[in-house]
């Protein structure tokens, strides 16, 4: 077996001894996990997981993405999506999110420079501007279904609710996440762990921006095209 | 106040699922009474069930997979037996248990007997042959067992408590559909899946996080173990496949709570919608299951020809080529759903060029074989068993993968018989011949040769005697899923089938035979050194059962297969390497997130299938709880001082010393 | 052996009967043991010999690769055993480029014969596609309910429920629709089976070649009736069948849009029974769900919604 665990430099280098104490901390993005210098950083280790569950989460957009396309003309003799959508609802919609995507990254800076107060007022625009998304979310659900077209009404409004609703989960849990992030910063400070947890939820945040873009784009912008 | 729940859930009226039910109820109570009574809760709890040593969770998945294998041969006994009396008669088991029966069996048989397995083996394997400490995340790791248990355990309840699914292990619609299923089963089905598909999501994640960001220095991509490979595919796998199939169920929960129209008969609903997508899903699950099988196969027949793998860069390439192609076959399962020539004949066609993968594989392990000198040893006699067994079955599988062959062949016992057989001969012989291979490291000693062979010998041949009259009732007509039927001609095989499965039963005997002598007689079976099978990998580096912390310093990798290196080095010096300079250990701390998370899951879940709507939100509302209890612990890892880190260490070299010196007296005398 | 069985020429019912039948009113056979079969091996119609013959072509390829591979594999196993000090050791061989490509394209070559057979046999055998024949074809459409057959006679203006007649030797179009969940229609000895689905039409063509009685079946699960829903399919010689149409135009209740609800109701094991005549928009309706799908089950242990039952 080897020796004393040291590490080995650049080609043709000489090995870099870190000398005795805990285990090895190497320098930042020197172990890469696949190779070289041993597993990766916790920070990197934690995001790249937390990435390959937002590629997860997405392939489950996916499915239901796929669901929307085979049954958009289900409408079983209900409205078509021409006659459901309104496009100023849905303009604030993605405005709200959008700019709290963008809260989020000046949460992120924020906390970044160890700043309580900063980081706080951001995540609370964030959280203030997603719940603003979800209420007129809310609204045009509770207008259609109000109307008799809710989604038992047709397969088409089945797909229709379940994809912009799972959505509209997702934004939900995702409050609550910033919620404990926010007393999680005021009760423990900046803590590498808490950094951590923020790093994955801002990938969450700004995921959900993208979903919400492919929504936009295949259900509201196709779905108010006039048949040609 | 209670939903849909009242006494009149519970099958009064069937002697069957009342007597299995109490004497199960009593096996569990009786097991209690004793761990109380010795006074190991403590220890269990302390040590088991809130541990995350990935070590303990591979444990604990495969104890849970060989009972629930059990019960899902249990299953299988009633389904051949039922066969066999229901000619011209109506057997003992009315359609609404038979159905329940052979729904459960597929269910349990796959999802809570064969992922536990793998997922077990991989538990247990990866970070050692990794040359790592623990995976990536260990407290999900923890979770998702506890999650998959939840799962088990709901499926299990539903026996005795309301009824099963009784659409098949695949429930589709509109037969699934509130209409035609208005009881409680599908539903039953449906959530015990749904949690423990979020289990196996995160182990998804997990592995694929280790395997790719967490190995030993010099481990790069071309000296990963074969398993780890095989490992990495499969958990590609998961990640891509299973959100597909908890959407799918998803929207089939929607129709049936809240009377969606995805899949119904009305409202414009698309049931062939269902079947693409549940089997988009399901034919990359088939590829989770086998992939760490074969990975099993290229360890144990390196090992046991003394030889390297065969074409290790081929291998590689087959397995990723296995694990890409598998997305694209989905549509064989449903030929005769009348997509049309043109497409029948493309999933046709690539079908069989995955098969090309894997017949690359079969050809390495044979080469693998060629030049070697082979130990028969219990786990080697699995991986020729399979090698055969397997072929075998992966060609009916390309014979239904011919359009025109299947539109006679779909549905039939031929089918049955053709997934049983990669199945078994695959995944089932893989997972024994891996728990014999293994067991040794996890436990310090060997498992008995001799009842280790006749549960081989025992299972092989229940297999053939069981299955090939299953492939021939099904070249006869004979369709699946039949309570009862009256065809002269399929008679006589299902009588030869009932014969297989009472050699399988052999089997099972021989398998608990095996295990209760090996524990008797473990003094002698004791692992000394850590290698009991002169291996080749770096789990066998460590002693066995391994520390907490795996290796007291991790390894430096140099080439491929580094502990034979390390060894056959030792053995041309005559002594080990020099001792390492050893430093306190980081290891994470125990957690009952897992446990207490399963807990909710299952209450939530029953609360679901009973519409207890009161108690689905307070087993949200507490779940979350657990979630956020977790992220306020300030404390998440304990340090193992180096003393105590130098003292397992030096025991360990003590004992390699030892074999050392008497392995240089053994080849010089 | 063969089940003799009983007629009520009142009632018009008949006892059950498995694959090989007796007697039956009006039409007179005399199967023989090898009709007796259920066998796909044992065809009796052009489309389950051609594809009797695509499975034989592609089983030898396959046993050409699979034979030699697992008596390689065995023998391997048994020379190169620990003990037998006159086999080659290679402790160190991994590698060998030569045995690559061999590897690679061995199944490579299987594949590309086989893909050959699948792309023919596929086009060749598409189950919409129509049969090449002098003469013209025999209409049924089909539903599927629960749990039994109802076969329609458009052009002949009758139906039977569960037993299937036939002109031998002409070739048969199916049109094929489900009243509530998904089957599907197979007779193994004329051919391929097709599923059945509510709301959607599906289209099987085959042909006997010859009188006799084959065995028919559900091969896709729909239920607690499910084992009940195979039904006989008797080929006999077209002045017979004729003649039986004639008969069953002379007796029976017709099928209008109220009988087929009530045959729509979940029910096991009827026996086989026919319809003087028939509404013919009926099979369109059901299709295009002018009528409503079948119902499901109305009682059980407790309630339908914790563990539903079905009456017998």
């Amino acid at each position: 077996m080897s020796g004393t665990e040291v590490l080995r430099g650049p080609a043709g280098g000489s090995p870099i001894d870190l000398g005795p104490g805990r285990d090895v901390v190497p320098p930042r993005g020197y172990a890469t996990g696949h190779g070289r210098g041993g597993p990766a950083s916790k920070r990197v280790v934690v995001g790249y997981g937390f990435w390959v569950f937002l590629l997860s989460d997405i392939v489950m957009f996916a499915t239901l993405f796929a669901a929307y396309a085979v049954l958009a003309d289900q409408t079983a003799g209900g409205p078509h999506s021409q006659q459901l959508f309104h496009p100023g609802s849905v303009a604030v919609e993605t405005a709200c999110l959008l700019l709290s995507s963008f809260a989020c990254g000046m949460a992120t800076l924020a906390a970044q420079r160890r700043n309580q107060l900063w980081t706080q007022i951001a995540l609370l625009v964030t959280g203030l501007l997603g719940a603003a998304f979800l209420l007129f979310e809310v609204r045009e659900f509770m207008s259609l279904v109000g109307r008799g077209d809710g989604p038992t009404r047709s397969a088409f409004l089945s797909a229709f609710f379940t994809l912009v609703g799972c959505h509209g989960l997702h934004v939900t849990a995702g409050l609550l996440w910033l919620g404990t992030m926010m007393a999680q910063f005021f009760a423990k400070g900046f803590r590498q762990e808490i950094r951590h947890r923020f790093l994955c939820f801002s990938l969450f945040w700004h995921t959900l921006d993208i979903i919400w873009v492919a929504i936009f784009n295949l259900v509201y912008l196709v779905g108010t095209t006039p048949y040609v | 106040m209670l939903g849909k729940l009242s006494w009149a859930a519970i099958p009064w009226d069937q002697p069957i699922p009342l007597l299995a039910a109490s004497v199960v109820a009593l096996a569990m109570l009786a097991v209690l009474g004793w761990v109380l009574a010795r006074g190991y809760l403590p220890y269990l709890w302390r040590e088991w069930i809130t541990s995350v040593d990935h070590k303990r969770i591979g444990v604990m998945y495969i104890l849970l997979a060989l009972v629930m294998l059990f019960r899902g041969f249990i299953d299988a006994v009633m389904m051949r037996s039922q066969q066999v009396l229901a000619f011209h008669a109506p057997g003992y088991l009315p359609p609404e248990h038979y159905d329940q029966i052979f729904s459960a069996h597929g269910t349990i048989m796959i999802f809570f007997g064969a992922m536990p397995f793998v997922i077990g083996l991989m538990n247990f394997v990866v970070p050692l042959q990794l040359g790592v400490r623990d995976v990536a995340f260990p407290t999900l790791n923890s979770t998702s067992f506890w999650l998959t248990a939840a799962g088990a355990l709901l499926v299990n309840v539903s026996l005795v408590i309301g009824e099963f699914a009784r659409t098949g292990w695949l429930p589709y619609p509109p037969l699934s559909e509130i209409t035609y299923s208005p009881g409680v089963g599908v539903d039953y089905y449906l959530w015990a899946l749904e949690i423990s598909g979020i289990g196996t999501l995160m182990t998804g994640i997990n592995f694929v996080t280790t395997i790719l960001k967490t190995r030993a220095h010099g481990m790069n991509y071309l000296r990963m173990p074969m398993f780890c490979w095989t490992a990495l595919s499969s958990n590609l796998l998961i990640v891509a496949a299973f959100p597909v199939l908890a959407a799918t169920l998803a929207m089939l929960l929607l129709d049936r709570y809240l009377g969606f129209h995805f899949f119904s008969n009305t409202g414009g609903g698309n049931m062939m919608m269902f079947v693409n997508l549940i089997w988009a899903w399901g034919h990359p699950e088939v590829y989770i299951l086998v992939l760490p099988a074969f990975g099993v196969f290229s360890e144990v027949i390196s090992t046991f020809s003394r030889k390297p793998l065969f074409g290790y860069r081929s291998m590689v390439a087959a397995t990723l080529f296995i694990c890409l192609v598998s997305f694209m076959v989905w549509l064989h399962h449903f030929f005769t759903m009348g997509a049309g020539a043109d497409v029948n004949a493309a999933f046709g066609i690539a079908t069989s060029i995955i098969a090309v993968g894997t017949g690359v594989k079969i050809y390495n392990w044979v080469f693998t074989m060629y030049g070697g000198r082979i130990r028969f040893r219990t786990p080697m006699l699995w991986s020729i068993g399979f090698i055969v067994t397997f072929v075998i079955g992966g060609m009916t599988g390309v014979l239904l993968a011919v359009p025109p062959a299947d539109f006679q062949l779909h549905n039939s016992l031929f089918l049955v018989a053709h997934f049983h057989n990669v199945i078994i001969g695959g995944v089932l012989f893989g997972a024994f011949a891996g728990f014999i291979y293994w067991f040794p490291k996890a436990f310090g000693f060997s498992l008995d040769e001799a009842s280790g062979k006749a549960a081989f010998w025992f299972s092989i041949s229940g297999f053939y005697v069981t299955f090939v009259p299953l492939y021939i009732a099904g070249l006869l007509g004979m369709t699946r899923r039949l309570q009862h039927y009256d065809v002269a001609e399929w008679r006589p095989w299902m009588l030869v089938a009932a014969f297989g499965v009472l050699l399988t039963f052999g089997a099972l005997v021989a398998q608990v035979v095996q295990i209760v002598v090996s524990i008797r007689r473990r003094a002698q079976l004791r692992d000394t050194t850590g290698d009991p099978w002169d291996g080749r990998s770096l789990e066998w580096a460590t002693p066995s059962p391994p520390p907490a912390f795996n290796f007291a310093v991790l390894p430096d990798v140099a080439d491929a297969e580094p502990y034979w290196r390390a060894k056959q080095r030792a053995i041309e010096s005559q002594q080990l390497a020099a001792e390492p300079g050893y430093q306190p250990i980081e290891m994470p701390r125990n957690s009952p997130t897992g446990f207490i998370t399963g807990f909710f899951a299952t209450i939530t879940g029953f609360a679901l299938v009973w519409h207890i709507w009161w108690l689905v939100i307070a087993g949200l509302v507490a779940a979350y709880a657990v979630f956020v209890w977790f992220a306020w612990r300030d404390v998440a890892e304990y340090v193992i001082p180096v003393e105590e880190v130098a003292r397992i260490d030096r025991a360990r070299r003590q004992a390699r010393a030892a074999w050392l010196a008497a392995h240089a007296r053994e080849s010089s005398g | 052996m063969p089940h003799k069985q009983q007629v009520s020429p009142v009632a018009g019912r008949r006892v059950r009967v498995g694959c090989c039948a007796g007697l039956t009113a009006g039409v007179t056979l005399a199967p023989s043991a090898a009709e007796c079969s259920t066998s796909i091996l044992q065809p009796a119609g052009p489309v389950a010999a051609t594809e009797r013959l695509v499975l034989l072509d592609a089983l030898t390829i396959m046993l050409v690769i699979v034979v030699p591979t697992i008596i390689v594999a065995l023998a391997f196993a048994w020379w190169f055993r620990e003990s037998n000090r006159r086999a080659r050791h290679l402790p160190e061989w991994a590698y060998s480029g030569q045995l690559e490509l061999l590897v690679w394209s061995i199944p490579a070559l299987v594949v590309f014969f086989l893909g050959g057979v699948i792309w023919l046999g596929s086009h060749s055998l598409d189950p919409a596609r129509p049969l090449r024949a002098a003469g013209p074809q025999l209409e049924v459409q089909v539903v599927s309910l629960d749990w039994k057959w109802l076969f329609i006679y458009p052009s002949q203006g009758i139906a039977s429920v569960n037993e299937l007649v036939v002109p031998a030797g002409v070739p048969l179009h199916f049109t094929l629709t489900s009243a509530s969940v998904m089957n599907a229609f197979f007779v193994p000895q004329l051919g391929s089976m097709i599923y059945v689905m509510h709301g959607m039409v599906t289209q099987l063509n085959l042909q006997a070649d010859r009188a006799g009685e084959f065995y028919g079946e559900s091969a896709q699960f729909s239920g607690d009736g499910f084992s009940d829903m195979h039904f006989v399919l008797r080929a006999v010689p077209a002045a017979a069948f004729t003649r039986w149409v004639e008969a069953t135009r002379g007796g029976g209740p017709r099928l209008d849009r109220a009988a087929y609800g009530a045959l729509a109701v979940q029910s096991r094991n009827p026996a086989p029974s026919t319809w003087r005549s028939i509404d013919p928009d009926l099979f369109q309706a059901i299709v295009t769900q002018q009528l409503p799908p079948g119902p499901g089950p109305e009682t059980g242990r407790g309630s339908p919604a914790v563990h539903p039952r079905t009456r017998e």
